[in-house]
């Protein structure tokens, strides 16, 4: 009958399990303020449904308050989305929307590390929250795109304007996108994939 | 309309990443944890035996097909960190095996490049 038997835990759908032969996993990291898009965009590439992963820590580890003295800790819980790409039946793309603010990235043990690449996805009708994230990529040399994320009532800057209010040097690409629209979303990542092989000495 | 405009960050003003106020060792003696990838894909050796603790037991179980790192925190409804911790131990034991992801070397490597664009293409 019923069954008490630890399967409260839901494991993926067998159409998402993946074949025995994937043996290698890359990673891309989609990056921007909160309400962006990123999880869309994650949702709309993604062959999986996205998943999420957590990592909590205590209030005082932000740095932000002193609770010396304070009786109870807050603890934050910090989430981030994901999404999945077979690439062939070795090789899996895994995509991580995380947000902008840089003081929770250190929580994902090398989130950046070893990453191929990361998007930037820019609203236009919140330019600054990039600026940060633009940052600190550039200091950590994690190679970036910036995707335009198009909302129907943003202002609408000229390419240019976006790439000196941003600082971005000529060569790193800027696409207007759509992140609902899988193919948008799509042209994104090959965006990133032809920039980061650009960047690559020929063999 | 002039979109507001970035400042270049000035180089020292980080002021670095905060120290995590708990960690989880792999043992009693404080032994390391296993270098884990959010992407680390996991594979089980065996299927879980009785003496298995639980958790340890539901990663087995999962991993009959190889799950990445990230998959599994997200299924079992544990922080990362912590999974991290379980894996150190399923390791040890060699109930199941890691495959590092293919990290983006100082030159990222073309083929690799390529067969991405390739499955994208695809899509």
């Amino acid at each position: 009958m019923d069954s008490r038997s630890s399967d409260t835990i839901t494991g993926p759908r067998s159409e998402d399990v993946l074949p025995t032969t994937a043996t290698s996993a890359v990673k891309v990291v989609i990056v921007g303020g909160f309400g962006v898009g990123k999880t869309t965009m994650v949702g709309s590439v993604s062959e999986i449904r996205p998943l999420t992963t957590e990592e909590t820590m205590t209030q005082a580890g932000v740095g932000v308050d002193d609770n010396s003295g304070v009786e109870s800790k807050t603890a934050t819980t910090v989430a981030m989305d994901f999404g999945r790409i077979s690439i062939s039946d070795q090789l899996v793309l895994y995509l991580f929307g995380t947000p902008g603010q840089e003081r929770f990235w250190f929580l994902w043990n090398g989130l950046f590390e070893g990453a191929l690449g990361a998007v930037v996805l820019v609203d236009t009708r919140r330019l600054e929250v990039s600026f940060d994230v633009i940052g600190r990529l550039e200091e950590r040399g994690v190679p970036f795109v910036v995707a335009v994320n198009t909302f129907p009532d943003a202002p609408s800057h000229p390419v240019e304007a976006l790439r000196t209010a941003l600082d971005l040097p000529d060569e790193v690409p800027m696409v207007d996108c759509d992140a609902r629209l899988r193919a948008s979303s799509r042209d994104v990542l090959l965006t990133l994939m032809r920039y980061l092989h650009s960047l690559a000495l020929p063999a | 309309m002039t979109p507001p405009r970035r400042e270049r960050r000035l180089p020292g003003a980080d002021v670095g990443d905060p120290e995590r106020l708990y960690v989880i060792t792999g043992g009693p003696d404080g032994a390391k944890r296993a270098s884990l990838d959010l992407v680390t894909m996991i594979v089980a050796r065996e299927a879980p035996s009785p003496t298995v603790p639980p958790e340890q037991a539901a990663i087995l179980r999962l991993c009959g097909a190889p799950l990445s790192v990230a998959e599994l925190s997200a299924y079992l409804s544990l922080p990362f960190s912590v999974v991290t911790a379980l894996l150190t131990d399923l390791l040890t034991l060699d109930l199941v095996e890691s495959r590092a992801p293919v990290a983006r070397a100082s030159l990222p490597d073309r083929s690799l490049l390529e067969a991405v664009m390739h499955g994208l293409q695809k899509l």
